[in-house]
C-alpha cells in the first residue's frame, strides 16, 4: 500500500524566458506517489503543477534534484507511465481504434493482438461501435474517452491526467470522472496510482486520497490534505462538502501560517502575477454578493455553483476583489467590505474614481506604469517596456496576460489610456 | 441457378475485384503503358552534338505532352522526397537546422534558369552516351522550380505540430520513424499538397526554358511541349503555338482530374482544425477508387508494409534506461559548430569577392546593381498596378460566394497556364506599334504571378465575418471610408501573403520576360533579368553567376526588409 512508485526529491526547474533570464517554476519540490493512491494537484495557473506532471511523465528534464521511478532514475517517458491530455491529443487522421493502438504499435506488437487489446479497452471505456470513427466525428466527451482508452490499453502502472476534464462541459466531465473511479475501485484496470492535475476543486475532492495545493512563484507544495473517505463519494454528503470548503479555504489563504510569520506582510510586488479577472466580472460578482440571498457574505463553493464560473475564475475574481479592498477572504468565505458596499452604491463616475484610487494603491504594477507616464516628458510609453520588466518574473504568456489585466484596470480607473494599434500607453487627456 | 464457382477455374473465381475494379483496369493499364513507353524513350543512346529529331507536326503533340508531363511528375516526386528529408532533418537536428534553413532561403531566391546553365554539363557527364543525362538536367531544372516552396511548407508543418500531440507521441514511445509517418508527415500533408499544386503550375512556366537547353553554344532540344514551343517561336509559326496551347490545356485538365483532385480530396482527412468546414473537396476518381476491392486491397497491403516497418524501427529502450539519459549539449561543441559555419560563410564571401575582382571587375558589379534597380522598379510598380486591379475584383468575388467557387476554379486554371506562351503576341505588338520595350515588356513579368494576388484576396474576402459586413452596412460606411476602415484592413494579411509569392515569382519571371524573341526578332528591356538571359545565351559563366548572385541579394533583401515586416504587422494587428 505504501510502496513508492515515483519519487521526486528536491526538484528544481526553471525556464528561460525570451530575454534569457531564468525563471524558477519549481523550487525544491518533494513528492512521492505511492501504490494504491489517487493524488490531486491543485493550484493557480502558472504555479507549476503541469510542469510537475510533465516531469513525472518524463517529458521535461529537471535542473536539480532527483526523479526516481521504481527506484531507478527517470530520464524520459517510461513504458509504465501513461498520460491523458487536456485537449485530448488524438491523431485526427487515425480512426478511434488506430488511435488506441498507437502505443502498442510503437512497441511493435502483432496486429491481431493489438486489435484485440484495443477493442477490449474501447469496450471498457464504453465506446464500442465507434472503432472506425475519426475523432472529428465524436463529441468532446467521447474524444476524451478515446484518450483514456489509449492510455489504459498500455496497462500503465501510473496514470497521469492533465486537466483531463477541463475541456469538457460539467456534466460530461462528471460522468467521465465517475467512470474512471469505478474502473479504479473495481480493479478492472491494473493501474496502481493516478495523479490528477486539475483546477476543479470538486473533482479533486471526489477523486483523491491526497490533495496537494500548489503555491506559485516559484511553485512549491503549500498544503497537503488527506481525504480518508471511501470511494465512491457522494457530492451532496456533509463530509465531502466540508472537505470542499476546506480546500477552498486553503486555496484562498494567502500563504501558510509559517510563511506569513516569516515575512511580516506579503505585499504584492511590481512583477507579481495579478488575478486574471476583468472589470465586468468583478462588478458582476460584487453586485451578486450585495444582493439576496448573500447580502454581503458568501461561501465560495456555493457562489461557484450559483455563478457558473469555474473554480479558477471565481478564485481569481475573489482574489482581485480582496486585493482591491472591496472584499475580504477568510477560509473559503468572501465578505464585502464597507468600501465594497460604497462602491456598489456609487454612480458610474464615482465608481471609476474609487476603482482608480484602489488600483493605484494596491496594484504596484499599475502604480509603476502611472508613475512612469507622469515622469516621462512626452507622457507616453510603449507597452513593451513593461512587458520586458514582467519577463523577469513571469513567462511570456503570463506576462502578456498580467499586463492586459493591469491595462484594463488602469484604463477603467482613468489612470492612463492605451492605444491597441500602436501599443502606446499615455496619460489621460484632461477633458 | 448456376453456381459460377463450379464452372470457372479457381484463380478466376477467387480473383476478387468488383465491377469498379474492372472499370478501372483500362485506365491503370493505359497509364502503365504510357509510363513504360515514356521511360524507355528517356534513356535512349545520345551523344552531345546529335540532333534529336523534332517536328512541328501536331500529330507529335500528344507524345511531347507525355514526355513533358512525365518529366514534371518525376521532378514533383523528387521534390516531395527532398521536402520530407529536408524537413525531417531540419526539425530533428538543431545543428543541421542552422545551416539548412538559411540555405533554402538562398536557394529559393536563385533564379531557376541559373541552375540549368550551371548544372547541365555535370548531368551530361554523369551518363555519357545516353540521353538520360540531358533528361536529368531538365528534370533538375524543373525540380528547382518546384522543390523550395514545398520544402518550406513541410518544414513549417513539421515545426508547428501541436505541442500536446508531440508529447503524446513521446509518452506512447513513438520512435522518430514512427513519429514521422504517424504524426509529422500527416500533419504537414494539407500544406504540402497545396504547395504541390502551386509548384506544378510554376513548373509549366519554365518548361520551355528547361527543355530547350543551350550549353556551351550547343542547342539541345528534348522532345516535349517546351521544345515544340521553342521551335515554333524560331519558325514564327503561330498556328503551332496555338496547337501547343490547346494540348497543354488538355494535359493540365487531365492531371488535374486524375491526380490533383483525388489528392486534394484525400488530403482533406489530414486537416487538423476540427471546426466546421463548409464543404469537403470531392473527386470522382477518389470515390471510384474507394469503391474498388482489388485496388483498395493493393493500397492496404502497401500501408501494411509501412506499418510492418514500424515494428522494425521502434524504440528499444524507455525513459528508465541509461541510454535515455540526456546528453548534455556541450557548449564547446555548439560553439565550434558556429565557428565552422562562420568560417565557411567567410570563405564563401572571400572567394566571391576574389572571383568578382578577377573575373568581372567591380564596375560590372555596379552596372548589374543598377540593372537590378530597374527590375526592382518594375516589380514594385507591377505589384502595385496588379493590386489596384485585383483587390477590388477579388473582394467582390469573395463576398459573393455564389461566384467565388466557380471563378476560383477558372483562376486556378489560368494560373497553371504558362504565361510565356503569350510572349510572341507581345513581341509582335511591340514591333508593329514601335513601342518601347523597356515599358511594354514589363507586364509580361506579372502575367503568370498576378493570380496569387487574386487567389489570396478572394480567400481573405471570403473569411470576412458576416457580422462585420452587416455592421459596416448598418453604420452606412461608404466610399473611401469603407475601404480604409473595413475592406482593406480585412484583406490585408492575405494580400501580403499573395504579394510575397507574386513578387518572388516576378523576379524569377524577369529572366524570361525581359529578353524575348520571336523568330529572329529579339526584344530586350534593360534589367537584371535580361542581363542573366543574355549572358546565358553567350555561355558567359562568371557573368551568369554575378547576375544570379545580385538577384539573390535583391530578392532576399526584399523579403527581409519589406515583406516579412508587413507580414508580421499583419499577423499582429490585423486579423479576426
Amino acid at each position: 500500500m505504501t510502496t513508492p512508485i515515483i519519487e521526486l526529491k528536491a526538484v528544481d526547474k526553471s525556464f528561460r524566458s525570451a530575454d534569457g533570464t531564468a525563471r524558477a517554476v519549481l523550487d525544491k519540490v518533494d513528492f512521492t506517489l505511492r501504490e494504491g493512491e489517487i493524488v490531486a494537484l491543485l493550484g493557480q495557473s502558472g504555479s507549476g503543477k503541469s510542469t510537475l506532471l510533465r516531469i513525472m511523465a518524463g517529458l521535461i528534464g529537471v535542473d536539480g534534484g532527483e526523479v526516481n521511478y521504481r527506484g531507478l532514475p527517470l530520464y524520459g517517458p517510461a513504458r509504465g507511465i501513461s498520460m491523458v491530455f487536456q485537449s485530448f491529443a488524438l491523431f485526427p487522421w487515425l480512426t478511434v481504434q488506430k488511435n488506441v493502438e498507437i502505443g502498442l504499435e510503437a512497441q511493435g506488437m502483432e496486429a491481431a493482438e493489438r486489435a484485440r487489446r484495443a477493442l477490449a479497452a474501447i469496450e471498457l471505456i464504453g465506446l464500442s461501435g465507434f472503432e472506425g470513427a475519426l475523432p472529428r466525428e465524436l463529441s468532446g466527451g467521447m474524444r476524451q474517452r478515446v484518450g483514456i482508452a489509449r492510455a489504459l490499453v498500455m496497462e500503465p502502472e501510473v496514470l497521469l491526467m492533465d486537466e483531463a476534464f477541463s475541456a469538457l462541459d460539467v456534466l460530461t466531465g462528471e460522468r467521465l470522472r465517475d467512470d474512471i473511479l469505478s474502473l479504479w475501485t473495481s480493479k478492472a484496470i491494473p493501474t496502481k496510482a493516478i495523479l490528477v492535475v486539475s483546477h476543479n476543486i470538486e473533482d479533486a475532492v471526489m477523486m483523491a486520497d491526497r490533495v496537494l495545493v500548489f503555491g506559485s512563484n516559484p511553485g512549491r507544495v503549500r498544503d497537503e490534505l488527506h481525504i480518508p473517505l471511501p470511494l465512491p463519494r457522494d457530492v451532496e454528503s456533509q463530509r465531502v462538502r466540508s472537505y470542499i470548503d476546506t480546500v477552498y479555504g486553503l486555496m484562498t489563504a494567502k500563504t501558510t501560517r509559517a510563511e506569513r510569520a516569516a515575512s511580516k506582510e506579503a505585499k504584492l510586488q511590481v512583477g507579481d502575477r495579478l488575478p486574471n479577472a476583468g472589470v465586468s466580472h468583478l462588478e458582476a460578482v460584487l453586485e451578486l454578493l450585495m444582493e439576496e440571498p448573500y447580502s454581503g457574505k458568501a461561501d465560495l463553493p456555493l457562489l461557484a455553483e450559483d455563478t457558473e464560473f469555474s473554480d479558477q475564475e471565481l478564485l481569481d475574481i475573489a482574489a482581485a476583489l480582496a486585493l482591491l479592498g472591496f472584499a475580504s477572504l477568510e477560509y473559503g468565505d468572501i465578505t464585502v467590505t464597507p468600501l465594497g458596499s460604497r462602491y456598489f452604491n456609487a454612480e458610474a463616475a464615482e465608481r471609476k474614481a474609487l476603482f482608480g484610487a484602489q488600483v493605484l494603491e494596491h496594484v504596484p504594477l499599475v502604480a509603476y506604469i502611472r508613475r512612469g507616464l507622469e515622469q516621462d516628458p512626452s507622457g507616453d510609453l510603449h507597452e513593451n517596456l513593461f512587458l520586458r520588466l514582467l519577463h523577469f518574473t513571469l513567462d511570456e504568456a503570463e506576462a502578456e496576460r498580467v499586463l492586459r489585466i493591469a491595462i484594463e484596470w488602469g484604463r477603467y480607473g482613468d489612470l492612463f489610456e492605451y492605444n491597441f494599434n500602436t501599443g502606446v500607453l499615455q496619460l489621460p487627456q484632461s477633458p | 441457378m448456376l453456381n459460377p464457382k463450379l464452372f470457372f477455374p479457381k484463380q478466376v473465381v477467387e480473383a476478387g475485384g468488383n465491377r469498379w475494379d474492372w472499370a478501372l483496369l483500362p485506365l491503370i493499364l493505359a497509364l502503365l503503358v504510357l509510363l513504360a513507353y515514356g521511360a524507355q524513350q528517356m534513356a535512349r543512346p545520345y551523344q552531345v552534338g546529335d540532333t534529336i529529331p523534332l517536328s512541328l507536326d501536331p500529330i507529335n503533340l500528344p507524345y511531347y505532352l507525355l514526355r513533358t508531363t512525365l518529366r514534371m511528375f518525376i521532378a514533383l516526386a523528387a521534390s516531395l522526397v527532398f521536402s520530407c528529408v529536408f524537413a525531417a532533418l531540419a526539425v530533428k537536428y538543431k545543428t543541421a537546422e542552422k545551416v539548412l534553413v538559411p540555405l533554402l532561403d538562398i536557394l529559393q531566391s536563385i533564379p531557376i534558369l541559373g541552375f540549368l546553365s550551371i548544372t547541365v554539363t555535370g548531368f551530361i557527364a554523369l551518363f555519357p552516351g545516353n540521353l538520360f543525362g540531358v533528361e536529368l538536367a531538365a528534370i533538375f531544372a524543373i525540380f528547382t522550380s518546384q522543390a523550395w516552396n514545398m520544402a518550406f511548407s513541410a518544414y513549417q508543418g513539421f515545426r508547428t505540430v501541436p505541442a500536446e500531440l508531440m508529447e503524446a507521441s513521446r509518452v506512447f514511445q513513438l520512435s522518430s520513424w514512427q513519429r514521422f509517418w504517424r504524426l509529422e508527415l500527416p500533419y504537414a500533408i494539407p500544406g504540402l499538397v497545396w504547395n504541390m499544386m502551386m509548384s506544378m503550375s510554376g513548373g509549366w512556366f519554365f518548361v520551355v526554358a528547361s527543355e530547350a537547353i543551350s550549353v556551351s553554344n550547343q542547342n539541345i532540344k528534348l522532345p516535349g511541349i517546351g521544345s515544340y514551343i521553342a521551335l515554333a517561336i524560331e519558325a514564327r509559326d503561330l498556328h503551332a503555338i496555338g496547337m501547343a496551347i490547346g494540348v497543354m490545356l488538355i494535359g493540365i485538365m487531365l492531371y488535374d482530374q486524375l491526380f490533383f483532385r483525388p489528392l486534394v480530396a484525400w488530403a482533406d482527412k489530414f486537416r487538423f482544425e476540427e471546426a466546421g468546414h463548409e464543404k469537403m473537396p470531392e473527386s470522382w476518381l477518389l470515390n471510384w477508387l474507394h469503391r474498388t476491392q482489388r485496388t483498395q486491397a493493393m493500397a492496404h497491403s502497401l500501408i501494411r508494409m509501412l506499418e510492418r516497418s514500424f515494428s522494425r524501427f521502434r524504440l528499444q529502450y524507455d525513459g528508465t534506461s541509461v541510454r535515455a539519459r540526456p546528453q548534455a549539449q556541450s557548449a564547446a561543441a555548439q560553439r565550434i559548430w558556429d565557428a565552422v559555419i562562420a568560417a565557411a560563410v567567410f570563405y564563401a564571401v572571400w572567394t566571391l569577392v576574389h572571383f568578382i575582382h578577377s573575373e568581372v571587375g567591380w564596375s560590372e558589379v555596379g552596372r548589374v546593381f543598377v540593372l537590378g534597380l530597374y527590375t526592382m522598379a518594375r516589380v514594385v510598380v507591377l505589384i502595385f498596378i496588379a493590386a489596384l486591379i485585383w483587390i477590388p475584383i477579388g473582394i467582390w468575388i469573395g463576398m459573393n460566394p455564389r461566384y467565388a467557387e466557380r471563378i476560383q476554379a477558372v483562376a486556378q486554371f489560368l494560373a497553371a497556364f504558362p504565361a510565356n506562351l503569350m510572349f510572341p503576341v507581345a513581341v509582335m505588338a511591340i514591333v508593329r506599334f514601335h513601342l518601347n520595350p523597356d515599358i511594354w515588356l514589363s507586364p509580361l513579368m506579372i502575367l503568370g504571378t498576378q493570380w496569387y494576388l487574386l487567389f489570396n484576396v478572394i480567400a481573405g474576402a471570403t473569411t470576412i465575418p458576416t457580422e462585420l459586413h452587416f455592421a459596416a452596412q448598418n453604420f452606412g460606411l461608404t466610399g473611401w471610408l469603407k475601404w480604409r476602415r473595413y475592406l482593406l484592413p480585412a484583406i490585408f494579411p492575405s494580400f501580403v501573403t499573395g504579394a510575397i509569392t507574386a513578387s518572388g515569382g516576378s523576379w524569377n519571371a524577369s529572366i524570361v520576360s525581359e529578353y524575348v524573341s520571336w523568330g529572329s526578332t529579339t526584344l530586350k528591356a534593360h534589367g537584371l533579368g535580361s542581363y542573366i538571359a543574355e549572358m546565358t545565351s553567350h555561355g558567359d559563366f562568371p557573368r551568369i553567376a554575378l547576375g544570379i548572385g545580385v538577384m539573390c541579394v535583391f530578392v532576399m533583401g526584399f523579403n527581409h526588409f519589406i515583406w516579412r515586416r508587413l507580414y508580421r504587422m499583419a499577423e499582429n494587428r490585423l486579423h479576426f
